[in-house]
């Protein structure tokens, strides 16, 4: 029930802050199409905890600032290499290490990976994920685990894991 | 007041247009499928990133900029999304990534070549 609350509140907002209307005829018409499109997530059984992650809450939040600078020292590094005249990269394929017990955790380390330039993740297995790196130093860093502990963090404390099993 | 926020406007939409600019040269530079994609994600997070944050301060606090940030949003979900599919089709597809030990054969032969 609490992810459909979450839904239907970033529906409301997303309506809200789009329109910019605040006239009674249509917020009752914006709030009557919240309300169709939550009744139909709901029989399409998509409103569940990996659409509305709210159970991450607050530490989902203080994970964004931690990545985005993150993504911008890599930014920095990979700039540099591209517009270094020698081209000094040293292109890596490495597996790495994933703590994460749900895929919803998993799928978030790997879009992590990506969205860092310099490293992309290939392919996600249970347990690991392969991934490119544009040079050594960039794989070294995903080995050592930092954002892999990072992102298991805001799992939370004791999830079920779902990993391997047939969606529900 | 005024003149402070001009700068950062175009501090940010300058700096941001030149890491695009980066991207796009990262493309052409690099050898092959996969080290290009960490060229497009210079363009797709610091680029985009930074020309929306120049718009964003632009504009202030309107309707405006709430919507430049679903912009970023939607970007930062869809531009790892589809960066992976890519390197997860030409992986599957069976073409071998370009590593550090095929880039230092493939200098030392050119070399031996034109000795």
């Amino acid at each position: 029930m609490i992810h459909a609350a979450s839904l239907a509140l970033a529906l409301a907002a997303v309506w809200l802050l789009l329109s910019g209307h605040t006239d009674f005829l249509l917020l009752g018409l914006g709030a009557a199409s919240v309300f169709g499109v939550v009744l139909i997530a709901l029989r399409m059984d998509v409103v569940d905890h990996e659409g509305q992650p709210v159970h991450m809450g607050l530490r989902l939040i203080a994970y964004y600032p931690w990545l985005g600078w993150e993504i911008i020292k890599a930014n920095w590094d990979v700039a540099r290499q591209i517009i270094d005249p020698k081209l000094p990269i040293s292109p890596t394929l490495t597996s790495i290490k994933s703590t994460q017990r749900t895929e919803l955790g998993q799928v978030m380390f790997a879009n992590s990976i990506t969205l860092t330039p310099g490293t992309v993740s290939v392919r996600v297995l249970p347990g690991e994920i392969l991934v490119h790196a544009l040079s050594k130093n960039g794989a070294d860093d995903l080995v050592t685990g930092r954002m892999d502990r990072r992102v298991s963090a805001i799992e939370g404390p004791e999830p079920d894991s779902d990993i391997g099993k047939e969606p529900g | 007041m005024e003149v402070a926020n001009s700068i950062i406007v175009w501090a940010s939409l300058l700096t941001g247009s030149l890491f695009a600019v980066i991207g796009g040269i990262g493309v052409l530079r690099l050898p092959d499928v996969y080290t290009r994609l960490h060229g497009a994600g210079i363009t797709d997070t610091m680029g985009a990133g930074l020309i929306l944050f120049g718009l964003a301060v632009h504009e202030g606090f309107t309707l405006i900029t709430v919507k430049l940030v679903l912009i970023f949003i939607f970007l930062i979900i869809t531009s790892p999304a589809s960066s992976n599919a890519v390197a997860n089709a030409a992986h599957s597809s069976g073409l071998r990534p370009m590593l550090d030990s095929d880039l230092k054969n493939k200098a030392s032969s050119n070399s031996g070549a034109r000795s």
